[in-house]
């Protein structure tokens, strides 16, 4: 169902670390980022593509949740700079990063279990007027903007079947149902790119077949996705191109077909074979 | 025995001065670690700040009781709210807790100290900076109200203190059911899910901080007029336990918790004192057991058998949710 303008925008990048893109909306240089003795994250350069749906895999420790954190400034690069819609970061503080339209979700879910599924998905509007402690006492200044959200944030939980589960705490949700309210409540910011963090582990294939469907419906809508994914299933069929990470560098780019017959990446998942699915879940 | 003495003495603990005093410090609490997580060991510095900023302003600087109640409930509170956040506020929570318990403590030792006699009175106090509060009193300072359980002036200080409960208590009812008590609760429980989601966590901590220490002040000045005076030893880290163990009696984050928790202490507490004073005073308990001076001791012990048997059988307190205390298991 890939578009054919979505892959127009890829014409032409060659398949290598570090490739140029048409029109990136983010652009990283020499990030680094040590934990004692262990570089985490060594990437000299990379492009992610405006518009497009980018998988970011590789091995367990491959270090691409920590390079998530260094994107969105949940952690601060040794050295290194990070722009996104051509702003330098380094001195954004992160909820700042999410006002600018970056958005990640976590690996290991974030749900706020003592609040209900619905204000899980309220906290995620921006420009609320009622989060001024001035206007919280003037109901009459936001109550109109919370019934616009409240319909908004209806309309994501529809969509990812958990309308019944609206007013229940969202600690009383399953793993997998957690990490649907965690993407829809990141929509809820509206924001132009996305970047998710193993957003479909736990979740029923059923489920995933229609979530994959909204990513791409997503992406239709001008939004750039980034995401972490080690079922190569998902990465094949709904990305447009795929940056493969291994001890902290990046060692392949490419189009999804491309990855499975890259030497460097077979290498990565050590004794994969070439007609098998790669199984990435379970390196070594 | 006197039932009717034990009677005026127990409603007395329930509605009387000490509750509102404590009521008002332990909303301030609630606000602080109820709704947003933020651990204060040292509400009694606030308290102070209130009590301090009011009797400072008249009886030292001889400023007008207005303008000292807007230094004691605002300006006070917020410039210490400023010194203890600042640093603390990005850190983990213990680094707050860790400042608000010192800061308490040198407030009280400076205030306390000699060489500052002529500013806070030292170990002292500061008196007569209420004159203007109680002519406005329209009870008779002669007369007895209430069931004759309050003289007049004391009746003055329990009206105003209950409409200062009521109307705080439907301000923060009202601001925490709005999007900013939504943001409060989301950095309770993650602060890094809210700041994913936009939101500034430290600012709204700090707001947090901000005014929940403002509510204990008043709770703090509300002390000082009742009892005409701002001592040291009226802020020693004990209050700031006393108004802990009201808010956790009654109900950690319910708006409601802090009331109840702060009128069942001093409830029990004045119910205990005058209770085991008759008995002794009748020689229904031997002195061999115990003689009337221990009273004040014994009935702290009642309260921490209390407490020991809450956090048994109850541990969410009064009117705390057992469905919320359940999440945090799963
Ligand atoms: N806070 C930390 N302190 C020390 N080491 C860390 C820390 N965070 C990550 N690391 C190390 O950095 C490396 C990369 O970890 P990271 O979580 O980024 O991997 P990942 O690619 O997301 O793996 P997975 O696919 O298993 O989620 C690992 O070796 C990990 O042990
Ligand atoms: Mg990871």
């Amino acid at each position: 169902m890939t578009a054919d303008n979505t892959l127009n925008r890829f014409a032409g990048v060659p398949w290598e670390p570090g490739a140029a893109k048409s029109d990136p909306v983010l652009v990283v240089d020499g990030v680094r980022r040590a934990f004692g003795g262990l570089v985490a994250v060594d990437v000299d350069h990379l492009e992610v593509q405006r518009g497009a749906i980018t998988a970011l895999i590789g091995p367990n420790g491959a270090g691409k949740t920590t390079f998530f954190n260094l994107l969105t400034n949940f952690d601060t690069p040794d050295a290194g700079t990070r722009r996104f819609e051509g702003q330098e970061l380094s001195r954004v503080p992160a909820h700042r990063v999410a006002s600018l339209g970056m958005v990640r979700t976590f690996q290991l879910t974030k749900s706020l279990s003592k609040m209900s599924v619905i204000d899980n998905m309220l906290l995620g509007a921006t420009h609320q007027r009622g989060e001024s402690l001035r206007r919280s006492l003037l109901p009459f200044t936001w109550r109109g903007q919370e019934a616009a959200n409240t319909a908004r944030a209806d309309e994501l939980l529809e969509r990812f079947k958990l309308s019944h589960m609206r007013n229940e705490y969202a600690g009383t949700l399953s793993g997998g149902q957690r990490k649907l309210l965690e993407m829809a409540r990141a929509l809820m910011v509206e924001p132009t790119m996305v970047m998710l963090d193993e957003p479909m582990a736990g979740v029923n294939p059923a489920l995933k077949q229609s979530l994959l469907d909204h990513v791409k419906g997503l992406r239709d809508l001008g939004m750039t996705v980034l995401f972490v994914e080690h079922d190569m299933d998902m990465v094949q069929e709904i990305s447009d191109w795929v940056v493969v990470m291994a001890e902290g560098r990046i060692i392949a780019e490419g189009p999804p077909s491309s990855i499975g017959e890259n030497q460097a990446v077979v290498d990565a998942y050590l004794g994969a074979h070439h007609d098998a699915p790669l199984d990435l879940g379970e390196d070594r | 025995m006197d039932w009717g003495a034990i009677l005026e003495n127990t409603i007395r603990g329930l509605i009387g001065e000490q509750f509102i005093y404590f009521a008002l410090a332990a909303i301030g609490l609630n606000i602080h670690f109820g709704f947003t997580g933020l651990l204060n060991f040292g509400q009694a510095v606030f308290m102070a700040a209130g009590a301090y900023g009011l009797s400072m302003a008249v009886a030292t600087l001889g400023l007008n009781f207005w303008l000292g109640l807007v230094l004691g409930i605002i300006v006070f509170p917020l410039i210490l709210a400023l010194i203890m956040g600042v640093p603390t506020l990005r850190l983990r929570s213990d680094y707050l807790a860790i400042v608000t318990i010192a800061a308490s403590e040198m407030f009280r030792i400076i205030a306390r100290s000699p060489s500052l006699d002529r500013w806070t009175g030292s170990s002292d106090g500061l008196t007569g900076f209420a004159n203007t509060f109680y002519e406005l009193s329209p009870f008779d300072r002669s007369q007895r109200y209430f069931f004759g359980i309050f003289i007049g002036n004391q009746m003055w200080v329990v009206l105003v203190g209950w409409v200062a409960v009521v109307l705080v208590s439907v301000g923060v009812w009202a601001v925490l059911r709005s999007p900013w008590g939504r943001v409060l609760r989301a950095i309770r429980e993650d602060e890094d899910a809210a700041r994913s989601l936009g939101k500034n966590a430290y600012w709204f901590k700090m707001q947090a901080l901000i005014l929940g220490g403002v509510i204990g002040a008043l709770g703090g000045m509300l002390r000082a007029i009742g009892t005409q005076s701002a001592q040291p030893q009226n802020f020693i880290t004990d209050v700031t336990f006393f108004a802990w163990v009201a808010l956790i009696l009654g109900g950690v984050a319910k708006v409601g918790g802090p009331i109840l928790g702060a009128a069942i202490l001093y409830g029990i507490l004045s119910f205990t004192d005058i209770l085991l004073r008759q008995m002794v005073e009748a020689g229904i308990i031997s002195t061999s057991v115990m003689d009337g001076t221990q009273v004040g001791q014994v009935r702290f012990m009642l309260i921490g058998l209390g407490l020991v048997l809450l956090a048994a059988f109850r541990p969410q307190g009064i009117l705390g949710s057992k469905e919320e205390m359940a999440l945090d298991d799963r």
